[in-house]
């Protein structure tokens, strides 16, 4: 029997280039979202420092580094990115395997944040949204996750589904960017 | 318009859906009578009101506002499970 | 004509334009209102009602007469401010509101019949017969009215919406906007300076005068060097702040390429949302022109514009200037003009005490009351206590004084204040909480003060956000005594303008009050004053003086009339930006999109999802012939279909089985691990919220299913019961809807097909019907759900949505090998019409349990959601409109959703409307079509007949009332 063959959320779509700002597909092995049970939140913490390498992410924080790294995704709950989540974890938090549910791109360049301001409506000042934070957020209508992953690079998640619509409206915002100069 | 989210702070109001008024379910002893209020009867009052907003394109919180309807000012907000609104049983 | 040695253009590039077919030269920096009168045009365009010839009144955004048309086909743009416009190499641009051309325009003869044109002649006129309206007067009318206009073709270009974020938004780059900007970028704040002109320094450019010791465009240009050094500080120019609005958000529109020639992939214009924790707003005052006779000639302008003109532009307006003000400030227009070697031919000052000039002559005490010329001026008449007089001229400048520009001021309710001293309204304080006045638009006209209310508001600011002043140092400068004594209009005969481009003149106003339209906001309907692209910016306060008089009030008790934004026109395209095509909303594509595409499929938007809607196969040339076949693939063989666009809901915790307790009517608490149930969700009101299988999947596991259409709102309601009415309860949701590629498979052959793919092998003992649990589908962890949305014997297999393409095409091959298929939307409503099964069709908001016949679902056990309010005697009354089948009697083609049902004796009339229909379809195993109804006491009826009438498709046939289950209504089929 043929093996299924996978694709990912932006098969046939990325990586772009525009002028100096560069949007690529990131495909993180793994995504578990981990929802600490009712006052667990310090036991999860511990599990993951020892299994992962990192602690639970405060609100708008993110902690790891690329390829292993948990970012706080909405109200008492973290998105690991990277191996998958520890069994661990299992009997003292909610554990949803999410690894296909996210389209995961980065956008970087100089300009990348101005590229974004024209998506989302949150402040990413780079004295305000430092690397590290993040922010459940809208993208473009959609409900997103932005994170800054470095001086001039973000993580930015959407809905699988919605793949094709990020990717436009990003490469629609790169083009009028690199127009100004 | 801008909404304070007790989790992600200060946001766009596009990000929120508005539910209407904060409101307390009626406890398990309630008539018919006290259910009519609480679904259909709405005060409507000129000042200050609280309602309840969802941060949905956010971190999913639902957050009490307390609002002036009159000046717009967001004079407080605060999650919604903190506000008590689900009743004796 | 140009100035030797005058403006700021010194040296500029020349540039090529075109203006009403004409080719002109004019420098960089020109705009399109400076550059026209260096070439000595002054008639720019025709008024509104009037087709009076038009010149340029001004020098910025509150031009009223000068709008024309630039550029031509799909790219054109109506109703542009010459004097915004800046000139490129190659820019076109005409006049707009005349025919054929400006110099001759036919309408110019309702000038003549002006008598008749008065306010209010419209409403009077065209009243009678009223059939006539429709029909004769308003097409009449509409090609009559109207500016430019747009060329009705598809915008070809593009623009954008972008936010931006700041500690202060400073509105405007006079001296005060400049100081504050100045102050807080020093001290380290981060600061967005918004200036609406293409360079910043506001008058300061138009000026002649000093700032420590440099020329005023010096000290420009040396504080925008420092600011540009900041990081902190962001300078925007072409940006007109448009509106203030809640909690310290500012709408701001960014002319982006207005200014050259189009280049690829930039767009026009940018519209900002900007959120600023203050805001100084030093807009600066806006010169309010005098109403006399004939006011409205090329060639008369705001004393003001013509120091624009001469200082910033380099151009002289005329050789011979005459000059009429009320106030000290305005005779630097004559100064500066005769010290640029310019004719002063008169300056009229209304005041008896007017300061005297070696420079040039002065009549104190005298009024233009009338003026001479038609396609520009060529003289007035100055009355005074020595009688009339003529004076040839050909430019006159006038100022009534200055209107502070707080528009902004009063975006969320505020109202303005009457200042007697300067007779004019002033911003009063606190109506915009954040934003602060300096300078002109607080009332403050001197530069001096300016600088100061610049630094002081900044200041206030700093301290509000937590930041030092670090340097504040004052600079120097002209602390020129205002000194004007309001004059508004000239006491006269013949008309005399206010609102230049809507034509009110002063007779208008004072009609409207004769006639009791005495409030200022029944006045401005009445007359049309401050309407369309100015929104009497130029008009508006003296307009109010005038009514005041006519109504024997005071200013102030006679009000104003309310600002609102935006502040200037703000296109649709702009408001609108990235909204058209792919960007109008997000769209979903399932993983079996492409696979879908490649086997022919039509789509169909399902809310945001694209859907397969049929696969049309060989000699197919209708959807209707596809759907049959597939309905029939699934009925006889086996049919695959792509449901991942379902909601799908993880719940996990101790306290799962009680959340589902509460929010589902029926019990999932007693649900077995390894199985499936239907369950049906009351809003509190209680009425029906959506339906769905949920499964459980372990002790504290489930999956919930909902609909496509109400997956959002289940989940905010999910979040809402849990967060806000049991936050007690230990219980996490997450929707795993995008995690999971899901297919039905479904037909007597789908556990032959499934059987070729699963490692383990599945048989009706293993798996039952309800039944779920873990599978490996070819190597892969996937869930499997035997549920049926068919009533044939179906399954839905999952697996991570990475494998849906191959998943699907795989199914799809091997449901081919046993003479099945895939099936879309079409055959999947159909074969669910059959079986009764429900969509939002039917639970559509008003709908209850009752009327469903599911009011045995609502478990009598337990509390839950819409429980108490779902047993109101009115939800459960008899003859309440349930849910029955229909059938056509006779032959009857067509059948359709929407449709009202009636007795057949009675009149199809509203009041004996009986219920209506949701869906239909044809159904193959019955040969003819089915509908679902809602139908008062429909189960009662059972066997009756019914009038089915859609008035808007024509449709108009008898149905029997049946069951709503048409196909195996015992359910054999699904079991087996």
């Amino acid at each position: 029997m043929a093996d299924l063959i996978a694709l990912t959320p932006c098969d046939g779509l990325l990586p772009v280039t525009i002028g100096s700002i560069n949007l690529t597909e990131d495909v993180p092995e793994a995504m578990t979202l981990i929802a600490p049970y009712a006052g667990q939140e310090e036991a999860v913490s511990e599990r993951l420092e020892a299994a992962h390498g990192m602690a639970f992410p405060a609100a708008n924080r993110s902690t790891g580094k690329a390829g292993a790294r948990a970012i706080w995704f909405g109200q008492g709950a973290a998105l690991l990115q990277g191996s998958a989540a520890t069994q661990e974890l299992a009997d003292i938090a909610a554990l949803t395997d999410q690894s296909d549910a996210w389209a995961v791109v980065r956008l970087e360049g100089k300009s990348a944040a101005e590229v974004l301001a024209r998506l989302a409506p949150v402040d990413l000042r780079s004295q305000v949204f430092k690397r590290g934070h993040t922010a459940r957020c809208e993208v473009s209508h959609m409900m997103g996750s932005i994170t800054r992953v470095g001086p001039e690079a973000f993580q930015i998640m959407v809905f699988r589904s919605m793949a094709r619509t990020l990717v436009h409206d990003l490469k629609t915002a790169m083009a009028a960017v690199d127009a100004r100069g | 318009m801008r909404i304070t989210c007790p989790i992600c702070g200060d946001r766009d109001r596009r990000e929120f859906y508005v539910k209407g008024a904060a409101l307390a379910r009626p406890e398990a002893s309630a008539t018919l009578e006290d259910w009519h209020e609480h679904v259909n009867l709405r005060d409507n009052r000129a000042g200050e009101t609280k309602e309840l907003w969802y941060h949905e394109m956010g971190c999913s919180a639902w957050i009490e506002v307390c609002r002036n309807t009159v000046s717009h000012e967001i004079v407080s907000t605060r999650l919604a499970a903190t506000a008590d609104l689900g009743a004796k049983r | 004509m140009r100035v030797a040695g005058k403006g700021l253009l010194q040296g500029a590039k020349p540039v090529t334009f075109s203006f009403n077919g004409r080719h002109m030269m004019g420098l960089e920096g020109d705009t399109l209102a400076s550059a026209l009168l260096a070439n000595g045009v002054h008639l720019v365009g025709r008024s509104f009602k009037y087709h009076r010839p038009r010149g340029i009144l001004t020098a910025g955004s509150e031009e009223p007469n000068a709008l024309v048309t630039v550029g031509s086909g799909a790219q054109q743009d109506p109703n542009v401010r010459a004097t915004q416009q800046e000139i490129f190499e190659g820019l076109e641009a005409r006049s707009q509101n005349c025919w054929p051309s400006v110099e001759h325009d036919v309408q110019a003869v309702n000038d003549l019949a002006a008598p008749f044109f008065g306010a209010g002649f419209y409403y009077k006129t065209f009243m009678w017969p009223s059939a006539f309206w429709e029909k004769i007067y308003e097409p009449i009318i509409r090609k009559a009215a109207g500016l430019g206009a747009l060329s009705g073709q598809p915008d070809p270009d593009i623009s954008e919406k972008a936010y931006a974020f700041c500690d202060l938004l400073v509105i405007g780059s006079g001296p005060a906007g400049l100081m504050a900007a100045l102050v807080a970028g020093r001290a380290g704040a981060d600061v967005i300076l918004a200036e609406e002109d293409a360079s910043m320094g506001g008058r300061l450019l138009s000026e002649v005068e000093q700032i420590d010791g440099l020329p005023g465009v010096d000290w420009v240009a040396q504080v925008l060097a420092e600011l540009g050094d900041m990081d902190n500080v962001r300078l925007m120019p072409r940006t007109a702040v448009t509106g203030a609005y809640d909690q310290g958000t500012y709408g701001a529109l960014e002319r982006v390429a207005h200014h050259h020639p189009r280049r690829a992939g930039l767009p026009r214009e940018c519209f900002w949302r900007i959120v600023a924790k203050r805001a100084v707003l030093a807009a600066g005052a806006i010169e309010r022109p005098i109403a006399f006779a004939n006011n409205d000639r090329p060639g008369i302008m705001t004393a003001s514009a013509v120091r624009s003109y001469l200082n910033r532009w380099g151009v002289a307006p005329g050789l011979r200037v005459t000059l009429f003000a009320n106030n000290d400030q305005a005779h630097h227009t004559a100064r500066d003009l005769v010290q640029a070697g310019m004719h002063v031919a008169m300056v009229v000052d209304s005041r008896h005490d007017a300061p005297d000039s070696d420079l040039f002559p002065v009549m104190k005490g005298a009024q233009v009351c009338n003026t001479g010329g038609r396609k520009r001026i060529d003289s007035i008449t100055v009355r005074s206590v020595a009688g009339e007089e003529r004076i040839q001229t050909d430019c006159l400048a006038m100022s009534g004084g200055w209107n502070p520009t707080l528009h902004l001021t009063c975006h969320l309710n505020g109202r303005p204040q009457w200042n007697r001293d300067i007779a004019s309204f002033v911003p009063t304080p606190g109506t915009v909480p954040g934003l602060a006045c300096a300078g002109a638009c607080n009332g403050e006209f001197s530069t001096a003060g300016a600088l100061r209310e610049g630094v002081e508001v900044a200041g206030q600011a700093l301290q509000e956000l937590g930041l030092k002043v670090v340097d504040a140092a004052l600079p120097q400068a002209g602390d020129d005594a205002y000194n004007m004594t309001a004059i508004w209009a000239v006491p006269g005969k013949g008309r005399a303008w206010l609102d230049f481009q809507n034509d009110v003149t002063v007779k208008d106003v004072k009609q409207a009050a004769t006639e009791n339209f005495r409030s200022v906001e029944h006045m401005k309907r009445y007359t049309t004053q401050g309407m369309a692209t100015d929104q009497g910016k130029n008009s508006n306060v003296a307009a109010l003086a005038v009514l005041a008089d006519a109504t024997g009030r005071g200013i102030p008790e006679t009000g104003t009339t309310t600002f609102r934004p935006p502040f200037v026109p703000v296109s649709m395209a702009a408001m609108g930006a990235g909204a058209a095509g792919m960007g109008f909303k997000p769209q979903r594509f399932l993983t079996s999109h492409l696979a879908s595409k490649e086997l022919g499929a039509e789509q169909i938007e399902v809310g945001l999802w694209y859907r397969a809607s049929y696969f049309p196969e060989g000699d197919e040339s209708n959807w209707r012939q596809s759907c049959d076949r597939e309905i029939g693939l699934v009925r006889d063989h086996v049919g695959v279909c792509d449901v991942s666009t379902l909601g799908k809901i993880d719940i996990q915790g101790p306290d799962a089985a009680k959340l589902l307790d509460f929010v589902y009517s029926n019990t999932f608490s007693t649900l077995k691990v390894g199985k499936v149930r239907y369950g049906l969700m009351l809003r509190e009101d209680g009425f029906v919220m959506d339906d769905g299988t949920t499964a459980r999947m372990g002790e504290h596991h489930y999956v919930m299913t909902t609909t496509t259409a109400a997956a959002g709102q289940v989940m905010a309601h999910l979040e809402f019961v849990r967060q806000a009415l049991r936050p007690e309860w230990d219980v996490q949701i997450t929707s795993v809807t995008e995690q999971w590629a899901q297919f039905a498979v479904a037909g007597p052959k789908s556990r032959e097909l499934l059987n070729g793919i699963l490692s383990e092998k599945i048989d009706n003992d293993s798996w039952p019907f309800m039944g779920c649990g873990t599978v490996d589908v070819m190597g892969v962890q996937g869930r499997l759900f035997r549920i049926s949305f068919s009533g044939e014997m179906a399954y839905e297999l999952a697996v991570p949505a990475r494998y849906g393409d191959a998943l699907f095409r795989e199914l799809v091959s091997r449901a081919k090998t046993l003479d099945g298929g895939a099936y879309g939307m079409e055959a999947l409503n159909v074969l669910r019409i059959e079986k009764g099964f429900l969509t939002h069709a039917e639970l559509n908001g008003t709908v209850t349990a009752f009327d469903l016949g599911l009011q045995g679902m609502v478990s009598k056990k337990k509390d839950c959601i819409g429980k108490p309010m779902s047993a109101r005697p009115g939800l459960m009354a008899e003859d309440r409109q349930r849910l029955v089948g229909l059938k056509p009697i006779g032959a009857v083609k067509q059948l359709t959703s929407g449709a009202h049902l009636f007795n057949p004796d009675d009149p199809v009339e509203r009041i004996y409307d009986q219920g209506y229909v949701t869906s239909v379809g044809f159904s193959p195993a019955l040969g003819h079509m089915i509908g679902l109804a809602f139908l008062k006491s429909g189960p009662d009826r059972i066997g009756d007949t019914v009038r089915l009438v859609d008035h808007l498709r024509g449709i108009d046939a008898l149905c029997e009332v049946v069951d709503p289950v048409f196909f195996d209504p015992e359910g054999t089929r699904a079991r087996g």
